[in-house]
């Protein structure tokens, strides 16, 4: 069981890769998740979980992961966003935790938007 | 919403765009009687009266007041459908208070669902909030403070992945053990 005692152990191991880990700054890529009341009961948490992990798997460095309120087409909630300086935003609807996964492998990672995903 | 954890995350929003610096927010189940209660409670910038009789009508909600919209009637609907009740306490400038009660044996209960998720994603997507976490079943309680594991971290932050998954953990298996 975990206690709080353990997390002293978790915080050095953490800190040792923090070093490793550094922010590039304005040339983030923001993957932003509607998370208003639509996007919550259509689905969000999941989908925002989903970046996270996939992120963090990757171990992606200057990607960060954020949330936002009620972007504004409800009926196309789990909306999400992601932010590229100098780039077009590219906004995806009806996002699942599967479609995550492609979308940071497709577009975050290889630069490839998911046209499937997007508005239409 | 398919899960009262849903909901609770919902109604935290609110307490993050009121501004608040802490967020408490309890669980507490009691299996004899089949109740539950939600309580979220805020030190944020609070509502008026007439923000507060606003808020339970979603269709006195008005552009201006967006931020609540249809949080709190769809949060009251889960709790009445099961016979349970959802009450609102809010003073400008002092905070914000949202109780409800729920009958656990109703069919109309929804399930509580994946409370643990709902305060990891709250805890470390607002780094800069606090949040205690209190879950109580019949009697035995779990508390979970940022406070205090903030005081632990000192500058590791609390949205780094590693830390992020403990916390997880972390309230999955105490809040677990309390229904054993």
């Amino acid at each position: 069981m975990k206690t709080l005692a353990e997390l002293m152990a978790i915080k050095e191991a953490t800190m040792q890769k923090m070093t490793v880990r550094e922010d590039t700054g304005d040339d983030a890529i923001r993957i932003v998740v509607g998370m208003a009341t639509c996007g919550i009961a259509a689905g969000a948490r999941p989908v925002l979980n989903a970046f996270v992990d996939e992120v963090a798997k990757r171990n992606l460095k200057g990607v960060t992961v954020s949330q936002t309120g009620c972007i504004g087409m409800c009926q196309f909630e789990p909306i999400v966003e992601v932010i590229q300086p100098g780039k077009e935003k590219v906004t995806y609807v009806k996002m699942t935790a599967e479609k995550a996964a492609k979308v940071v492998n497709d577009h975050i990672v290889n630069g490839n938007p998911v046209a499937e995903y997007t508005v239409k | 919403m398919r899960e009262l954890s849903l909901n609770i995350l919902d109604i935290a929003q609110n307490s993050i765009s009121a501004g608040a610096p802490l967020i408490t927010i309890e669980v507490s189940e009691n299996t004899t009687d089949h109740t539950l209660f939600i309580g979220i409670y805020d030190n944020g910038k609070g509502m008026s009266e007439e923000q507060q009789k606003s808020v339970i009508d979603p269709f006195f909600t008005t552009r201006t007041t967006r931020k609540v919209g249809m949080g709190i009637p769809l949060f009251k609907m889960a709790a009445e459908q099961t016979g349970g009740s959802l009450e609102i306490k809010s003073e400008l400038g002092v905070g914000t208070e949202v109780k409800a009660n729920f009958k656990t044996d109703s069919v109309d209960f929804t399930p509580l669902g994946d409370v643990a998720s709902t305060i990891q994603m709250l805890i470390t997507m607002n780094t800069d909030r606090d949040f205690v976490y209190k879950h109580t079943v019949d009697g035995k309680d779990f508390v979970c403070d940022t406070r205090e594991i903030k005081a632990i971290l000192g500058d590791v932050p609390l949205d780094s992945y590693e830390i992020s998954q403990w916390i997880l953990e972390f309230i999955k298996e105490n809040t677990e053990v309390l229904y054993k």
